[in-house]
């Protein structure tokens, strides 16, 4: 029995070195260890042994059950990391080869801008207000100071729906909805679109978009409208940015400004780009007009306030250097695709 | 307006400032500068020269050689082709390497085989017209008349030497569109004396209502009206300085008594009229309203008719002006003209505004009084025109004039506290230096008050006075700060929502568009819809640019089938649009506003079906917190007046709780090809507004399930018409509480299947919360499934 035994672990340890994958060694453990193996088959001849002789035999068979187990699973170990390597290998690719497209839409320039627009402002604690586009006359020039047949009305070519309601040319008409309905302290921005009869060329829409801004409150003072803007361009444009107040006429503040802001091209020394100014020409701002103020039934002997109206396509413009606004409205997707 | 610094120097000195520096000031004051024009900048080395022979040329006809003196020791010679040179003649000569205007340089060359050192000019080769230089011819070289040394700059010896600076003027600054108005600004800016002498005349004596009778008929429209009269008028050319003046001023010079009311108006900012006498029917200047049907024929020469609300100024018969716009054809000084009637003015601004715009003749005069005149200009400048003609030897100025007037002579004042001031400004400028800002512009502080000078219509109130104090001071010179008080800046939950929508839609490969909110009505035959249809209820403009911008959308789709047809004939293999803006939805009332709904619209075409844009729109709606919606086919009464322009049978509605929320499909073939569109598109609609009304912000957290769940799939059999919508709620009756997913994994129809029939396959999840499934659970829930399917008809396939 004893050299059964040495023979079958021998034959096993050889075939076991032998095999060359799982399934032929899973096969052998069931040749040798399995219940109808050949050594479960051995053992059960344990009973014709002699008392002497059986416990030796049976720590024999143990013993060469044992190794043979610890060869298979050594033998194992290594025949699944040898065909871990060969598939590893085999699963090779060109890593050169084109990912698959995944296609994350883009935001529209002019709303890129606007937003962060609007972020800047959120911070400063304004709220956003919206207000309509087609509009009664009142809100859109008459609360503003601008009466019937007030000149600088032919500034502002106007589509008109019937005699008293038009296409809001300005969004300064959301600053009257807002102060009719809010008490100060008010600080809002109204971003949206406007519009004005002008023929569409590559510098004129007749949609655009403004971004207005009111501050109304006790002891509000043109040195805040002058911080706040200041502020805003730091923002926009870094903060080496300057910025340079004109006096301006606007019915609807006194005093009014044009305000500019310093050429990010030649740094204020006059180049191309601002026709040798220095600066551009970027927004209109003021001190509310007392008479805006009362129109609206806030006492101007309490209150004063700033406002400004912001238009977002030259900033986009210049942002992006586009050199045609009607690329904007056009929606070519090749040209959406540059915007990130 | 464009000033003539020569004049401006008549009234301050400001040769001590380079002219970029003045133009600088002047903007950062108030008066803003858009350019100024060197008038000899484009000229250069161009001398007078004496032709001392001219001979004809060896090889033409219609060239001849000029010997030429242009002041150095050796003439030079120049060919040239005009006929009028002989010698004798002063003309300027553009030297070798000379420049003229638009560009133009002159080099020495040969002409047929003849050197030529240069180039004899015409007065058009220096932008010069006959109204400057009458006594020249336009085709042919300039002979001078002017007394000019042989070898000057031609610029200095034409006057041609002067600087024209282009101002801005807004409109509350009437004041300004005068060169006087303009010293004002320009003294207060640099803080220099205005000298503003009154003019005067000297006069032959009499009065000008021997000669002529006025009679105001409307005082409210015409405030004020004043008469002058000249008798034995000469009318000629005006001298050179005027003509200078005017030119620089861009104002072409005709004659001198033209001349004289334009050069007065420029001057003083009040224009002027000038009549001949015998053209002045009756010798009877009525200012009255017209009358119904009247006509006049204006100095443009056209024949246009007035109506009851419009001004004008008549003789005894008829309109020979219409007041403070343009006189009539008769009414202006002819060569033959020996009595002037002068006019000078004041009419109401709205008025001339009015009629102006209704006549569509806007004059430099109607743009001057509809920003409203002070009428005390009238007199300065009536006298300052007989001053002119008198300088000019023009005629004999008639001593006392008309003078009608009902103007109002009140004091105007506004405020006055520096405290103030310097609270709203934010500064803090001294009382003692704002008061002499105000009086450099003539405003007179007199304790709490400013007397504001009648030129000045546009100051009234505090604001106003620290308006001036601050364009003085410097708007730069005032301190940056930040203002007080804690606010919270936050967005409305709309906004949020909105936000929301365009992030997700981005993140599922939808870029965004951006639209005019105006449309053609045409769309309406390209949408196909209906002519009882809803959506051709729109709001219209009135003035539109052209038909194709003239109406406000009353749906986004049409925008959106513009951009992707615009894509899609840009060659773009596919697109994912979308945009989110207004629809405009008339009120019933047509005195009110209309509704201005927000919308997301969202636009697809290239390798996608229905199955992609439902899918993003579920994604979506998913992602806003609107789940609990069914989809299903719009009937006839569906709110989306859009239905008609998808196809029948590839377009659904999002219905939550009876309400429509949204409109999605296939786009009408009819429709795809009215947009030229060669490719199947897809289209969506969200009522942003319904959408934000029924979605739910609010999140719970749930815990995920502590019993095994039991799935089962079944593959059934039914007619190709039933919807699997109807398949899926009979599964969802008959499990009950148990069922946590029930998901479509396939559907087939095929040669494996009887024809006009359809395979389906579900796999069912069921699950409880209250312990294990138990197998016997989920086969009895099976067979309530299974026979809940077989009343649909649909069976298990076998």
């Amino acid at each position: 029995m004893k050299e059964q035994l040495e023979k079958i672990r021998e034959q096993a340890l050889s075939e076991i070195s032998d095999s060359c994958d799982v399934k032929s060694l899973d096969a052998l453990k069931v040749k040798y260890l399995g219940k109808k193996g050949e050594l479960t088959a051995i053992l059960k001849q344990m009973g014709k042994l002699s008392a002497e002789e059986r416990p030796v035999m049976g720590q024999l068979a143990n013993k060469v059950r044992e190794d043979i187990d610890s060869a298979i699973e050594e033998k194992g170990a290594s025949l699944k990391e040898k065909e871990k390597q060969e598939r590893i290998l085999s699963e090779k690719i060109d890593v050169t080869m084109p990912g698959k497209v995944q296609t994350i839409g883009r935001m529209h320039p002019l709303n890129i801008v606007m937003r962060e627009i609007e972020e800047i402002f959120l911070g400063m604690g304004f709220e956003i207000a919206d207000g309509p586009e087609v509009e009664y006359d009142y809100y859109n020039f008459e609360a503003l100071n601008l009466p019937p047949n007030h000149p600088a009305r032919d500034t502002q070519d106007t589509f008109y729906i019937t005699d008293n309601i038009l296409l809001r040319t300005q969004t300064s008409s959301v600053q009257v909805h807002v102060m009719e309905n809010k008490k100060p302290p008010i600080r809002i921005i109204s971003p949206g679109k406007v519009y004005r009869s002008d023929a569409i060329d590559a510098t004129h829409s007749a949609v655009f978009h403004q971004i207005e801004g009111l501050v109304v409150d006790k002891g509000i003072t043109m040195g805040d409208l002058t911080g706040t803007l200041e502020m805003l361009m730091k923002r926009l444009y870094g903060d080496d940015c300057k910025i340079r107040l004109r006096p301006h006429h606007f019915p609807f503040t006194e005093p009014s400004a044009e305000v500019d802001v310093m050429c990010f091209n030649c740094k204020g020394e006059g180049c191309k780009v601002c026709k040798g100014e220095g600066y551009i020409e970027l927004l209109g701002a003021g001190m509310v007009h007392p008479k805006v103020l009362e129109n609206c039934g806030i006492d101007s002997t309490v209150y004063s306030g700033f406002a400004f109206g912001l238009g977002l396509e030259r900033v986009v413009m210049r942002r992006y250097a586009i050199n045609d606004m009607r690329l904007l409205f056009e929606n070519d997707l090749r040209f959406l695709e540059q915007f990130r | 307006m464009n000033l003539s610094m020569k004049w401006l120097s008549d009234y301050v000195d400001v040769s001590d400032v380079s002219i970029k520096d003045y133009c600088h000031a002047m903007t950062m004051s108030g008066s803003k500068v858009e350019g100024y024009e060197a008038e000899n900048a484009e000229i250069s080395n161009v001398v007078c020269a004496k032709i001392l022979s001219v001979v004809p040329h060896e090889n033409s006809d219609h060239l001849v050689v000029c010997q030429v003196d242009v002041g150095k020791d050796e003439p030079v010679q120049i060919v040239t082709g005009a006929s009028n040179v002989n010698a004798g003649d002063i003309v300027p000569a553009a030297l070798d390497n000379s420049t003229l205007p638009n560009g133009v340089k002159i080099k020495k060359g040969k002409l047929r085989g003849v050197e030529s050192n240069g180039m004899l000019c015409s007065l058009g080769e220096l932008k010069l017209t006959k109204n400057d230089f009458p006594y020249a011819i336009e085709d042919g070289i300039f002979i001078m008349q002017e007394d000019a040394q042989i070898g000057q700059d031609i610029c200095s010896a034409i006057g041609l030497d002067d600087t024209s600076v282009e101002f801005e003027i807004t409109s509350n600054r009437p004041d300004c569109l005068s060169v006087i108005g303009l010293a004002r600004e320009t003294a207060a800016t640099f803080g220099k004396k205005l000298n503003a002498p009154e003019p005067r005349y000297k006069g032959i004596g009499g009065s000008a209502a021997d000669t002529i009778k006025v009679d105001v008929h409307n005082t409210e429209l015409c405030p004020r009206y004043m008469a002058a009269v000249v008798k034995n008028a000469k009318i000629e050319p005006s001298p050179r300085w005027m003509r200078e003046r005017l030119r620089a001023s861009g104002v072409r010079p005709i004659n001198n008594f033209v001349d004289i009311t334009n050069y007065v108006m420029l001057e003083y900012g009040q224009p002027m009229h000038a009549f001949d006498l015998k053209y002045v029917e009756d010798a009877h200047i009525n200012v009255r309203n017209a009358q119904a049907g009247e006509t006049i024929t204006t100095l443009d020469g056209i024949e246009r008719e007035l109506s009851s609300e419009m001004l004008v100024i008549c003789d005894g018969k008829k309109p020979v002006a219409v007041a403070g716009v343009m006189g009539g054809e008769y009414s202006g000084i002819m060569d033959d003209t020996t009595t002037v009637v002068f006019e000078s003015a004041n009419f109401e601004p709205a008025s001339v505004r009015k009629t102006a715009k209704k006549l569509g003749m806007r004059s430099d005069s109607s743009a001057r009084f509809e920003k409203g005149l002070n009428a005390g200009l009238c007199e300065n400048a009536l006298k300052r025109a007989l001053q002119l003609v008198e300088i000019l030897g023009a005629g004999d100025v008639v001593n006392e004039y008309i003078d009608i007037d009902n103007s109002d002579k009140s004091l105007r004042t506004a405020p006055f506290n520096a405290e103030k001031i310097n609270e709203f400004l934010g500064t803090d400028i001294s009382e003692s230096d704002m008061i002499s800002y105000l009086e450099s512009l003539e405003l007179k502080v007199e304790g709490d008050k400013v007397i504001v000078p009648d030129f000045r219509i546009d100051v009234e109130c505090m604001a106003d006075v620290a308006e001036e104090v601050a364009r003085i001071y410097g708007y730069n010179n005032i301190p940056p700060t930040v203002f007080k008080g804690v606010a919270q800046g936050m967005l409305t939950e709309k906004q949020q929502f909105i936000r929301k929508i365009e992030n997700t839609v981005s993140a599922l490969g939808g870029s965004q568009i951006l639209t005019y909110s105006f449309i053609s009505p045409k769309h309406f035959e390209k949408m196909c819809l209906p002519q009882d249809s809803t959506l051709r209820n729109v709001i219209r403009i009135s003035n539109p640019l052209g038909e194709d911008t003239s109406v406000m959308r009353p749906s986004m789709l049409p925008s959106m089938l513009e951009v992707l047809s615009t894509n899609y004939n840009y060659r773009n293999e596919k697109a994912f649009l979308y945009e989110i803006a207004k629809e405009y939805i008339p009120d019933a009332d047509s005195t009110k506003l209309p509704c201005e709904p927000d919308r997301l619209c969202i636009g697809m075409y290239g390798n996608v079906d229905f199955y992609d844009i439902k899918g993003v729109l579920e994604a979506l709606l998913a992602k806003l917190g609107i789940n609990d919606y069914i989809v299903r086919r719009p009937n006839e009464n569906t709110i989306f007046g859009e239905a008609v322009s998808f196809h029948p049978y590839r377009c659904a509605v999002v219905e939550v709780n009876g309400t429509e929320i949204a409109i999605f499909g296939e786009a009408h073939p009819d429709v795809a090809e009215n947009y030229d569109i060669g490719t199947k598109v897809y289209l969506a609609k969200l009522n942003v507004n319904e959408a934000l009304s029924i979605s739910n912000p609010e999140i719970t957290c749930k815990e995920q399930p502590k019993f095994p769940a039991i799935t089962r799939d079944i593959a059934l059999v039914c007619d190709d018409d039933i919807e699997v919508f109807a398949l899926e709620s009979a599964i969802k009756g008959a499990i009950g509480k148990i069922l946590e997913k029930v998901t479509l994994f396939d559907v087939y129809k095929g040669s494996q299947i009887e024809s006009g029939k359809k395979s389906v396959a579900y796999s069912i999840v069921m699950r409880s919360a209250d312990g294990t499934l138990t197998d016997e659970q989920a086969e009895a829930a099976m067979k309530r499934v299974l026979k809940a399917l077989s009343q649909l008809g649909a069976e298990i396939r076998s």
